[in-house]
């Protein structure tokens, strides 16, 4: 079998809060990712899955501790911390931000934006960075001379297809979106989405979109992983998750997201996800879980196959637990 | 019909250029009858939000009326608006940003009564409580003293449903209501939305998302560029679009099940200008079934042919 181009493995991620308390946010995500393939990273709001793509880039803040290993074609870019992230920082990665109105500095052009990264990785620079500012503003469908225009010119449309240029700048293998469309509305984010797909295809690119749209994510993505308070819950080809769920968690997220034509009843999940300052000891979704059973709240389950490529963290699925009970 | 000044700045001012207006909501008309909820549905900037603040005169409209159990509301005074203000209820985006941070939820709720100078000191506490009750937050004694950052999402968006609750109003206006929440608890909060149409109350919802207008909504309005292009029952208008608005913006919503590729009509470029509104169809310069004729015909509201119900209205002269 030929190398992923990503290896994530047991990612852990601290945040070091005041009062000498501390956050687990990310508690040992692993998942990998070949060239040219659109995975998606998915889950509700504080669920760690921002968290992990920024620790893939090293973009944590300073109060934050990570551990475990990103492979990127086989070189673990988070050994060396700083010194080893930052070479491929843009060039080899780059990423694309929920806020696309403050992604960019307001008092530069876009276009001088879009050069900065190929100038500090000697991609290109002087007329040949600018023209291929330009070039890039009209693979992703802007006029070229809009370049030397300022953010606030462009609509909240523009703008994300501009960081997406400006994430293009260096030839990236990969690119982690982070929420692109969600301030978006839904005749942009389908423009939007419908550019990363195509770019995605004809650059062969590996696309990371992380979101809280399900929707969104089976209709871009190949395979995707549901992350509940920091750990991956399920994993595998989103028509699975779909069709065959295996975490209750990811069928009861399905059940509460409406389908415009869908007649059932739309689920909601009780509760609220756990504080992560704290050890949780069993499943951290068992208080809100319809299927709790008796390992649920003291035995943490541990990711195993259910089929190829598919992948669950639930009791239900180990017969040893469910006969157990 | 609510027209906004657009700012011409220091040199625009001293050259006299014209007063530019934009025209946020242009001649739009609709009813909220008891035990109904009509979405207002449409692309930010479409005028949803301030169609929703005229209809509590939050914006002044600049023509037209607003009508309240058969009482006209846009010429009243201040004074004489307020005890109707009680029957007339917002639910806002954020709760994040909806909810004092340093009041406890007893507070927020006592404040509408407080207000409008409401009960006895013993009657409020007995009225915030069965607020809190009718929004879910059950038992009341483990929310009242709490303070916003100690409450979920979905805690927060009901205490202020509660607030709006406690003066008893029968109609309750909702500006995207559950679009800050977290999916696993959008539904929570929209079902209790639905109970209070059911028990009478009449709900005009502002949503973008068409999803959540299908499943809740009796009828869904369409809005473009200040205008209502379509209107009708709520499973017409998802299974039966006639407008090519409302096509393309239903092609584009994706759908849960992979197998199922949405085959999405984008439409391209982007919401023109409320300056500079297109003549004829306003929807003309974006719409992939346009003849010449749309350049000039503003079209008026009326039955399509396609249609399979009376109530049923699109602007659109291919309709």
């Amino acid at each position: 079998m030929s190398q992923p181009l990503l290896r994530v493995e047991s990612l852990h991620v601290w945040f070091e809060l005041k009062r000498g308390a501390e956050l687990h946010a990310v508690k040992g995500i692993c998942f990998d990712l070949d060239r040219g393939e659109k995975f998606g990273l998915v889950g509700e709001s504080g669920c760690g899955k921002t968290t992990s793509i920024l620790a893939l880039m090293g973009l944590l803040p300073p109060n934050a501790t990570v551990a475990g290993s990103v492979f990127l074609d086989g070189e673990d870019i988070l050994s060396k911390g700083e010194e080893s992230v930052s070479p491929h920082r843009w060039k080899d990665v780059a990423m694309i931000f929920q806020g696309a109105m403050n992604a960019f500095n307001p008092v530069k052009t876009v276009g001088d934006q879009i050069v900065e990264p190929m100038k500090l990785h000697g991609v290109a620079e002087g007329k040949q960075a600018r023209d291929r500012a330009g070039e890039l503003l009209e693979t992703v469908g802007i006029a070229a001379a809009r370049a030397d225009r300022y953010p606030h010119e462009f609509s909240g449309g523009m703008r994300q297809r501009a960081a997406i240029a400006m994430a293009l700048a260096c030839n990236p293998k990969l690119l982690l979106a982070d929420e692109p469309t969600t301030a978006l509305d839904v005749m942009v984010q389908a423009q939007i989405l419908e550019l990363l797909t195509g770019l995605a295809s004809d650059f062969g690119l590996a696309l990371v979109l992380v979101t809280h749209d399900l929707p969104v994510v089976a209709q871009v993505c190949g395979r995707a992983a549901v992350m509940y308070a920091g750990e991956i819950m399920e994993s595998g080809p989103t028509d699975a998750l779909y069709h065959d769920p295996r975490h209750p968690y990811t069928r009861l997220l399905f059940a509460a997201t409406p389908d415009l034509l869908g007649e059932g009843d739309i689920a909601s999940i009780p509760g609220s996800p756990p504080r992560l300052d704290r050890e949780i000891p069993g499943c951290p979704f068992a208080p809100r879980c319809d299927r709790t059973f008796s390992p649920c709240p003291t035995v943490k389950p541990r990711l195993l196959q259910v089929a190829a490529g598919h992948e669950a963290a639930c009791h239900l699925n180990d017969p040893a637990m469910a006969q157990a009970s | 019909m609510t027209r906004y000044p657009v700012p011409r700045g220091i040199v625009g001012s001293l050259a006299r250029r014209p007063k530019q207006h934009v025209h946020a909501v242009d001649g739009v008309s609709f009813t909220v009858a008891e035990g109904e909820m009509l979405a207002l549905v449409g692309e930010s900037g479409c005028g949803k939000t301030t169609t929703a603040q005229s209809v509590l005169r939050l914006v002044e409209p600049d023509a037209g009326t607003v009508r309240f159990r058969g009482r006209e509301l846009t010429d009243l005074s201040n004074r004489a608006l307020r005890p109707l203000r009680r029957q007339m209820q917002m639910i806002y985006q954020d709760p994040y940003e909806s909810l004092d941070p340093r009041f406890r939820v007893r507070s927020t709720v006592e404040e509408p009564l407080l207000v409008h100078g409401v009960g006895s000191r013993a009657e409020r506490r007995r009225l915030v409580e069965e607020a809190l009750v009718r929004a879910g937050l059950t038992p009341p004694e483990l929310y009242v003293d709490r303070f916003p950052h100690e409450l979920s999402g979905g805690q927060r968006q009901r205490v202020a449903i509660a607030a709006s609750l406690v003066l008893d109003p029968e109609l309750l206006v909702a500006d995207e209501p559950v679009s800050m929440l977290d999916v696993s608890v959008r539904a929570g909060v929209l079902r209790l939305l639905d109970g209070l149409r059911q028990e009478g109350l009449g709900i005009l919802m502002i949503t973008h998302d068409l999803s959540t207008a299908a499943h809740f909504a009796n009828r869904i309005a369409v809005m473009y560029l200040g205008r209502i292009v379509e209107e009708g029952p709520a499973r017409e208008i998802v299974r039966n679009p006639q407008h090519p608005y409302t096509k393309a913006l239903l092609s584009v919503v994706p759908k849960p099940d992979p197998r199922e590729r949405s085959r999405p009509q984008i439409l391209q470029g982007e919401t023109p200008d409320p300056t500079h509104i297109p003549v004829g169809c306003r929807f003309h310069p974006r719409c992939p079934i346009a003849i010449p004729e749309c350049k000039q015909v503003d079209p008026e509201l009326r039955r399509p042919a396609g249609s399979r119900s009376p109530e049923h209205v699109a602007a659109c002269i291919r309709a």
